[in-house]
């Protein structure tokens, strides 16, 4: 191994990369957070924390939420860093099988204790944000067409919206699975999949990611499509602000809600800072950052929201659940199912 | 003795950069695959490949490459004549013009393809969206340039004399360029085919974003598999095959490519004008652009809209921070990480490229020694055709503990993209340093130059324009990789397409048009790049 | 069956490099285009390929205007200086190349017999590499003899060749080309291997051509200094030294006059005295450096059992067939 330590070395010295200063602080100084790649938060608020813990405050973010839990448990005797966030209701369950997490019983604001992960009696997570996958509608397209428009799942197979909606797929894009789990617990374990085939059969339209459907496919987004349904999110008329008024509507009888946890991983090498992380991110001043930097609602109930959020973005009171254990035994089976009816 | 201790001296460096960053992370993933609980259970994985749908998968990906591979050369080879044995206004500018698309991220590239083909789009009535053509068609918008770089710089090179003998003993311009320019450009045209055949075979965003779904290939699958099931045997039986495949193919390249006399002769000249006996270069150069540049100019025109009119916000909006905080930092920071990694990977990879490429075509003084150097030559390709997501995921489980202990390095990302660069090198340089004829080599020895020195006078000005276009391609590479560095970008460093990335995948028209205007800032740094490496092509220095 | 350059301009990038170019070469002749390197001799001939677009002028065969008629289409041969064989195919195949375009019947006998014309029995199934200089020369004649073109132009054909093959080649070259009743078009820079094998010479020189004619009638009567030097002739004497030697010579008068190195003999009733410099033996003869009176320094022969020790004065005679009187107004 001695020529890969003078190659490292060498590599080091020619590159125009540097060094991170932060890698040379002992691990008790600083602390390792392991996200996702739609982390993001003001750096003022990461400077705050910095401040106040005394650590340092190392951002590791890569990939999406599945690939972020899989990379976890593949790592889980050495672990990545030291505590995690965005692992979501739909990965829950594997991380904590898998003992990626030890416990951590963090004091929850008002209002979060509703989306604690069901039957996390260790509290190996705790939720930090939410957000609703729904169906989304163009309204000005409804009203120019003189049609109403759909309101519920079983709206969208009815021949008025043929050829209509849009959603990414299941297999490909994280509120793609969303909503085939509403489907899911919407018409049980031996209906949904002919809920799929007639709705593929009313012309739905399948995409890749999130953003195939809503920039280019919907008539509302960016690339201007011709589908007036889209799969999107409840905030997503908080966007579509004009003139005092949102051009699009989330239909709320068709949300999946999804949580976003953290958590302390094991084995972690500096738990207390770990701690201290999750303990930061339940605060009233990231609680109230993270709408407008991710796109998510607060799990804390008595942070004020942004204005277009508070008029226009209107969380689900009832949405679709389905148990975070269910989904992990049978995603496997339940999407090849899919992409079985799906591609028929 | 002496020639095999100077043969393994010489492959040391890129053999353990290899087998540190490439050998090592693959085996420790398909492993994981292999030991189910810590018990050797090679069954499972067996049993995958009896999948129908594996077979379904394997069998799309097989037909989707080749199609692209051999529409990418059908169009590249007429293109290429036409962009490197003609002379023209503008022709420096095509050439780079032609290599934006390799730098794109597939994401935005898929908006902008769809928003072309997409229901609602101008080419809507085509009924292309989500079809097998579709993603063939974004195959070959990526990789055309590929062939079109890799054999120009070879054939810009090539003596005019044996085919204008050709000519004058009465062949007419097709029997030409069959029996004379095609057999003596082979070489570089298997190159590029089988690069671009790899490419195709582990496109990603492309098959995903264009085939809307109803198409799976084996890099998606992978990617299915092990970052949303954590299947991780079925992962690593398709890795397998991934590995098979390759094999297979660098074994029918390698002997596709080997010429009675690879002696070639290299000049520079000047060339001729385009004339109308040029169409096929100027008919498939004018597709070539069409098809390559009415997505990027959808693109630019998107990303100079804002709400319904025409302006510049989105681009100023790229210094801040995203209209809602989607950027953790400037996008004008990202492009200087991007260009920083990018000069990073092309070091490394000119380096390790040049080593492999001197490695392999020394000419061989038995049988064992040739087979030893074909091996070395197939065994640098191996990045090319493997997952993104097996690589990435294998940096975390195997290169986490000294004296490999990279997992945190920032050195990661500039190294993945350099081996993934790495074969483009070696396949553009190889065929130029196989051209040269050892005599000369031996003419200056005898003349009392050592090694460096015959390297540094014989082989360095035959390499030197390759060598350029090697460094662009690498930089081009780097700049474009999103697969691997997805997984291990840092978010106090993302690179430009990270960014893009992050923007596109966000609510907010701003965001959207935000992603257009880096993407557009990206390609426009990309040709300005390729510009000033067509600007270094001394034809001095060039001659041989 | 007459190939005719009528006023013929070629240009690089509006640099001239063949200036106002006229010739006519009939059926069956070998002309050679003779002048030194840079002075457009090879860009003619590329010009008569179709290889160069012209600038001006008319190349024509038998009256019909070639402009416009592709490379191949004119039914040509051209064989370069260093041969320009397909490395990738075999000697039979490279000469077979024109027979296979034209879907010849029996090539395989046509190429054994043009192996065997060239002197290449044999070698059907080698490859070029495998072959020394001459022998890629004799597989390029062979190549482009094939079809029995209505023209062979020869670009240097020889002059990549070591002297004593070169000598050896040029006669082989003269007697196939004979043979096979060739036209053909050669240009060169070497006089003796236009000598050895044309018929007919054009001399030419910064793009112009200066003069042409019967090979013979050229060499005896060159057009300027420059042409004759460039022809062999060892000295150019002009002013009272020139009119001293035509006068010994019995010649009129004329502006300058060019001077073979075997012109002047030791002869002891000849017109000139004068003192030998230096003496040099060759096998055939002594080869000596005089001070001739009222001339100078001239070169003169004497056989080798001649006693001519430098110092010693002696008696010269002149061969008048060696002097080339060179007319005014050059």
């Amino acid at each position: 191994m001695a020529p890969a330590v003078v190659l490292a070395l060498t590599m080091s010295a020619c590159s125009t990369m540097g060094q991170d200063s932060a890698d040379d602080e002992p691990a008790s100084k600083r602390v390792v957070l392991v996200t996702h790649d739609s982390f993001v938060l003001p750096k003022k608020l990461e400077k705050q924390f910095e401040q106040e813990s005394g650590y340092q405050l190392v951002v590791r973010a890569s990939g999406d939420a599945g690939a972020l839990t899989n990379k976890l448990v593949l790592t889980k005797d050495d672990p990545l860093g030291d505590v995690t966030f965005g692992i979501d209701n739909t990965f829950a369950s594997r991380a904590i099988d898998e003992g990626v997490l030890a416990p951590y019983d963090a004091t929850l604001p008002a209002g979060a204790e509703e989306y604690a992960l069901p039957g996390d009696d260790d509290h190996d997570l705790t939720p930090i944000d939410n957000a609703s996958v729904c169906v989304n509608v163009d309204d000005t397209w409804f009203t120019d067409h003189d049609l109403a428009p759909p309101t519920t799942l079983d709206d969208l197979v009815k021949p008025d919206y043929k050829d209509l909606f849009v959603t990414p797929g299941a297999t490909t894009s994280s509120p793609g699975m969303a909503f085939l789990l509403s489907t899911i617990a919407a018409y049980g374990d031996d209906g949904w999949q002919d809920y799929w085939t007639r709705l593929m059969a009313n012309g739905a339209k399948l995409d890749a990611g999130w953003s195939d459907a809503y920039e280019v496919d919907f008539t509302q987004g960016g690339g201007k499509g011709d589908r007036p349904i889209v799969l999107s999110y409840d905030s997503s008329p908080a966007f579509t602000v004009s003139g005092g008024r949102s051009s699009t509507s989330a239909l709320l009888d068709t949300c999946f809600r999804q949580v976003e946890y953290a958590g302390v991983l094991a084995g972690a090498e500096n738990p207390k800072g770990a701690e201290a992380l999750v303990d930061f991110l339940l605060t009233p001043e990231v609680q109230a950052a993270l709408p407008e930097s991710m796109y998510v609602f607060p799990v804390d109930s008595s942070v004020e929201l942004p204005q277009e959020w508070a008029e226009f973005a209107k969380k689900p009171t009832d949405p679709w659940q389905v148990d975070p254990a269910d989904i992990t035994a049978h995603r496997d089976e339940w999407l090849r199912e899919w992409s079985d009816v799906t591609s028929r | 003795m002496r020639r095999a201790l100077a043969l393994a001296a010489l492959a040391a460096v890129p053999l353990t950069v290899l087998g540190l960053f490439f050998v090592l992370p693959v085996s420790g993933m398909i492993s994981e695959g292999f030991w189910v609980d810590g018990t050797f259970d090679p069954g499972a994985v067996l049993e995958v490949l009896a999948r129908p749908r594996v077979h379904r998968v394997v069998w799309f990906t097989l037909w989707s490459s080749l199609l692209g591979t051999a529409f990418a050369v059908l169009l590249g080879l007429p293109t290429a004549h036409l962009l490197y044995r003609r002379r023209f206004r503008g022709r420096r500018l095509l050439r780079a013009l032609l290599v934006v698309p390799f730098v794109l991220p597939t994401v935005v590239v898929g908006v902008a393809f769809r928003e072309l083909i997409g229901e609602a789009g101008p080419l809507g009535f085509l009924g292309f969206d989500g079809s097998a053509g579709a993603i063939i068609a974004g195959l070959v918008f990526f990789n055309v340039a590929v062939v079109v770089r890799a054999v120009g710089a070879s054939w810009e090179s090539l003596d005019p004399r044996p085919a204008q003998a050709a000519a004058a003993l009465g062949a007419g311009p097709v029997h030409v360029f069959r029996t004379v320019t095609l057999p003596t450009l082979r070489p570089a045209i298997i190159s590029a085919a089988s690069v671009v055949f790899l490419f195709c075979a582990t496109a990603f965003g492309v098959v995903l974003t264009l085939g809307g779904l109803r198409y799976s290939s084996v890099e998606t699958e992978i990617y299915l598999l092990t970052t949303n099931l954590l299947d991780l045997q079925a992962a690593a039986a398709l890795s397998i095959v991934q590995l098979l495949a390759i094999t297979a193919l660098l074994v029918v390249a390698g002997r596709l490519r080997a010429v009675p006399d690879a002696g070639v002769v290299r000049t520079t000249q000047r060339m001729p004008r385009p004339s109308p006996g040029d169409w096929p270069g100027l008919l498939s150069t004018g597709l070539v652009l069409v098809l390559v540049g009415a997505p990027l100019l959808a693109l630019v025109v998107g990303s100079l809209r804002v709400r319904d009119s025409w302006s510049l916000g989105n681009y100023r909006a790229l210094s801040g921070h995203g209209s809602h905080d989607a950027l953790l930092v400037p996008a004008t920071d990202a492009l200087v990480t991007s260009l920083r990694t990018a000069v990073d990977a092309t070091w490394m990879s000119l380096s390790l490229g040049v080593l492999v490429a001197i490695v392999v075509t020394r000419r061989s003084h038995s049988r064992a020694e040739r087979r030893t150097r074909g091996a070395l030559d197939g065994l640098f390709m191996l990045p090319l055709g493997v997952s993104a997501v097996t690589l990435g995921f294998g940096f975390l489980i195997t290169l986490d503990k000294p004296p490999v202990d990279f997992r945190d390095s920032l050195l990661l990302v500039p190294i993945a993209q350099a081996l993934v660069a790495l074969p483009l090198v070696v396949r553009t340089l190889v065929p130029v340093l196989g051209g040269i004829e050892d005599r000369q080599r031996q003419a200056a020895a005898s003349l009392g130059a050592g090694p460096l020195r015959v390297f540094l006078t014989v082989d360095l000005p035959a390499m030197w324009k390759p060598l350029l276009a090697a460094a662009g391609f690498a930089f081009a590479v780097s700049l474009g990789e999103f697969g691997a560095t997805s997984f291990l970008a840092r978010d106090d460093h993302p690179t430009m397409p990270i960014v893009i990335f992050r923007l596109i995948g966000h609510p907010g028209a701003m965001n959207y048009g935000m992603a257009l205007a880096a993407s557009v800032v990206l390609a426009a740094t990309t040709a300005l790049v390729m510009l000033v490496v067509e600007r270094l092509r001394v034809p001095s220095v060039g001659a041989l | 069956m007459t190939l005719t350059l009528d006023h013929v301009g070629v240009a690089y990038d509006g640099e001239p490099a063949v200036v106002d170019a006229s010739l006519e070469l009939t059926d069956g002749q070998v002309l050679a285009v003779l002048g030194p390197s840079g002075s457009g001799k090879s860009t003619l001939l590329r010009a008569v390929a179709g290889l160069e677009p012209t600038t001006g002028g008319r190349i024509s065969w038998d009256g019909s205007d070639l402009a416009g008629v592709p490379t191949h289409k004119r039914g040509f041969a051209l064989m370069f200086q260093d041969g320009q064989l397909f490395n990738h195919l075999t000697v039979a195949r490279n000469v077979g190349y024109a027979l296979r375009i034209r879907r010849t019947p029996h090539a395989a006998e046509r190429v054994r017999e043009l192996l065997a014309l060239v002197g290449l029995e044999g070698y059907g199934d080698r490859l070029p590499a495998t072959l020394s200089g001459g022998e890629r020369q004799r597989v390029a004649l062979a190549r482009s003899l094939a079809v029995r073109p209505r023209l062979l132009l020869l670009d240097e054909p020889l002059s990549a060749l070591d002297a004593g093959l070169r000598e050896r080649l040029a006669a082989d070259l003269r007697t196939i080309l004979r043979e096979a009743g060739t036209t053909a078009l050669m240009v060169t820079h070497d006089h003796d291997e236009a000598f050895a094998v044309a018929d007919r010479l054009a001399v030419m020189r910064a793009g112009r051509i200066v003069q042409q004619g019967e090979i013979a009638e050229v060499w005896r009567a060159p057009v300027d200094p420059e042409t004759a030097l460039f022809l062999g002739y060892a000295r150019v004497l002009d002013g009272p030294a020139g009119s001293t030697l035509l006068a010994a010579a019995g010649l009129p008068e004329a502006d300058a006059v060019a001077v073979r190195r075997s012109a002047l003999t030791l002869d002891d009733a000849g017109p000139l005295h004068g003192v030998v410099r230096s003496g040099r033996a060759t096998p055939e003869q002594v080869r000596l450096v005089v001070d001739v009176d009222g001339i100078g320094e001239l070169d003169a022969v004497a056989r080798l059992d001649a006693h001519a020790a430098p110092g010693e004065r002696v008696t010269l005679g002149v061969d008048r067939s060696r002097l080339a009187p060179i007319p005014e107004g050059c």
